[in-house]
């Protein structure tokens, strides 16, 4: 049960189409594993063009066990298909992305991977844009999150991935047991 | 009675081992599933650490594209890659394909090329099918009528142990093009024009077909252009349904149906397109005669307007901040600003007729900045030496190089310097994606072209040609 609930603080990077591009530059795509790539993450934005790291940047004080929850701005995730996005997040702690808007395949991607995505309206990331730090506790198997000051709202998550989530089911299990309507279907081709 | 049904309907349907229904999603069965090295190696890894196999080799093709370099082997063969870590992904990538017995076009053949350039090229993107790579821009291949989408690693696990993947369907949009277009003006011109109409995020959730007197006008590869950039506007996938040029493109490539099987094959074709009476989540409607020239000025693909006109004004943050990075002010016009580099070349544009065009302009003239031009693949380069464009490329002063995807996202050590101005036939314009501050504009072949010998961002319908 304890995959039901989520409990963190928010950190705001509020920018409207943060591209995978920028979430992991192209330069780490190299790795043949999907550990580590939090040393990739934001890179432009923690390092400079000599590679060294930047005086001042929004992560310097980043720490995942204070805020594990990611806010970003419209169209989260747009670009390309490379989950070593979502890797790269999970790697640098995050474990929620709160959006009014996921790119498709970011958002595919995510939720295979365990991270989960948090659709909200305006309204809500104009609140969390206002209020850096707030307190969300999520409810998976009830699709639903208490934004402190804001109050509680749903958010969309189809049954398949909820089960998935809540109970840490894999996809590939669940698509292995269907081989038999696979191989019928291959059949009659 | 039966329902009229879309062209996506119609693949999507003949292609679920299982339905949706509110509790699962659709069991979808892939035809095509391409591979390159960049995001198979941990899927592969996934199979491996599961003791599986791979379910059908004979519906997978790969080649090596993102992190081959593009300059030429030594004497003694061997290339030269950015790092040894991009050696060992293509390295691990060669042997995994060996390993399952994957039909892979390496360095030895002369069918490798950009994964999105090689499918059609070879006849193995055929209409009707489904087709999926660990790439946003397998919606190239929707320009056969095919369904095609980029997938996650994951999801290339998914589909090497069981050729299906799970998925939710797409709500539908037509984009009606319809009108002639003005001289000057291709493919690449008309779908930025589209994604600054719809909007950057305007195709999410949305499988697009494009329709109208203007698509059904353009050849393969024009088609194929207008596919390729469908997720910059958020679409999986573009679609094109197809007709007599489709069938004419395929006839008796290698992969294409042969014999008896070729009759059947288009007899099946013929029955895709929507039928008249199906209706679309979303129509667009656009008038292609009004589409000039169109560039990118900001830092994604939906900020993009006619090359001539002005920078318009906001006070939308993002688009402030992207303008910043641009050092673009608002209410410019860019039109003779200073560039640093041209890049030719992407699975956007990089096919024979997109050379051609840019052969035509650099014909007798001289490039004022660095120029590299990238041909799709192997076949296209032997074409274009076959008909002297690497000639006039070199002769110009543009670098003629090896085959692959090289500046579109740079991965190869194919880049710009900090706060270089680079006028990209790609298709993201994305912030440090040629380079870390580099500012990129997407633009057409001609265009780029014309920029290329200017060594400033020009309007192709104005410049005159030196003697």
């Amino acid at each position: 049960m304890s995959n039901n609930i989520l409990n963190s603080k928010t950190f705001n990077l509020i920018t409207d189409n943060i591209d995978t591009d920028q979430i992991i530059p192209a330069q780490f795509l190299t790795t043949t594993t999907r550990e580590g790539l939090a040393a990739g993450a934001f890179y432009n934005l923690r390092f400079d063009d000599e590679g060294k790291e930047r005086l001042e940047h929004v992560f310097k004080n980043f720490d995942a066990t204070e805020t594990a929850i990611l806010v970003g701005g419209n169209n989260f995730g747009c670009g390309s298909s490379r989950e070593h996005a979502p890797w790269s997040l999970l790697d640098l702690g995050f474990k929620v992305v709160v959006s009014t808007q996921f790119a498709d395949i970011f958002r595919n991607n995510s939720i295979k991977n365990g991270l989960l995505p948090i659709e909200v309206d305006k309204a809500a990331l104009d609140y969390l844009s206002a209020n850096p730090e707030t307190q969300i506790d999520i409810d998976i198997a009830n699709t639903s999150c208490d934004i402190q000051g804001y109050g509680k709202i749903e958010f969309p998550l189809d049954e398949f991935s909820k089960y998935c989530l809540s109970n840490n089911y894999d996809q590939l299990d669940y698509l292995i047991s269907q081989k038999d309507k696979i191989t019928a279907y291959e059949q009659q081709l | 009675m039966t329902t009229a049904k879309t062209l996506f309907d119609k693949v999507w349907e003949a292609h679920c081992v299982q339905p949706e229904s509110d509790d699962f999603p659709a069991i979808l069965y892939i035809d095509l599933h391409l591979l390159h090295e960049v995001t198979s190696p941990q899927a592969f890894a996934e199979l491996e650490r599961r003791n599986l196999s791979v379910h059908s080799v004979k519906n997978c093709l790969a080649t090596i594209d993102h992190s081959t370099p593009t300059s030429a082997p030594n004497a003694a063969g061997e290339r030269d890659y950015i790092t040894a870590q991009a050696k060992n992904q293509v390295d691990t990538f060669l042997e995994n394909c060996k390993k399952h017995n994957i039909e892979c076009h390496a360095w030895d053949s002369d069918q490798r090329g950009i994964v999105h350039v090689m499918g059609p090229e070879i006849g193995a993107t055929q209409p009707g099918k489904t087709i999926v790579c660990g790439d946003s821009h397998t919606s190239t291949h929707g320009a056969f009528g095919a369904l095609a989408f980029g997938i996650g690693t994951t999801e290339v696990g998914h589909v090497l142990a069981t050729q299906c993947l799970l998925q939710r369907k797409a709500k539908s949009m037509r984009i009606n093009i319809e009108g002639d277009l003005q001289d000057s003006v291709t493919a690449k011109d008309v779908i930025l024009h589209v994604i600054s109409t719809i909007g950057v995020n305007g195709g999410t959730g949305y499988v697009l077909e494009y329709a109208g007197s203007a698509v059904r006008a353009m050849d393969m590869e024009a088609r194929m252009t207008m596919c390729n950039m469908s997720i910059e506007c958020g679409a999986r996938a573009g679609m094109i349904a197809p007709d007599e040029i489709t069938v004419e493109y395929l006839k008796g490539r290698p992969h294409s149906p042969q014999g008896e099987d070729w009759d059947v094959a288009i007899s099946n074709w013929s029955q895709l397109p929507t039928d008249e009476a199906a209706v679309f989540d979303k129509e667009v409607h656009i008038d292609a005669s009004k589409i000039t020239p169109t560039i990118t000025y900001g830092t994604h693909p939906g900020m993009a307007f006619a090359i001539d006109a002005s920078i318009p004004t906001t006070n939308d943050e993002s688009d402030i901040s992207s303008l910043e990075y641009m050092q673009f002010s608002q209410g410019e016009s860019i039109l003779g600003k200073d560039i640093d580099l041209v890049f030719i070349g992407s699975c956007t544009n990089s096919r024979i007729s997109d050379l051609r065009l840019a052969a035509k302009i650099m014909q007798d003239q001289q490039v004022q900045v660095r120029t590299l031009v990238v041909a799709g693949s192997e076949l296209i380069k032997l074409q274009a030496e076959a008909e002297g464009l690497d000639k006039i490329f070199k002769a110009a002063g543009a670098e003629w190089r090896e085959p692959g995807c090289s500046m579109c996202l740079g991965m190869n050590g194919d880049i710009g310097k900090p706060g270089d101005l680079v006028v990209s036939t790609s298709n993201r314009n994305f912030i440090g994606r040629q380079g870390k501050d580099v500012r990129t504009i997407l633009a057409s072949p001609i265009v780029a072209a014309s920029c290329a010998i200017t060594g400033k961002i020009t309007d192709p319908r104005t410049q005159e040609k030196a003697a």
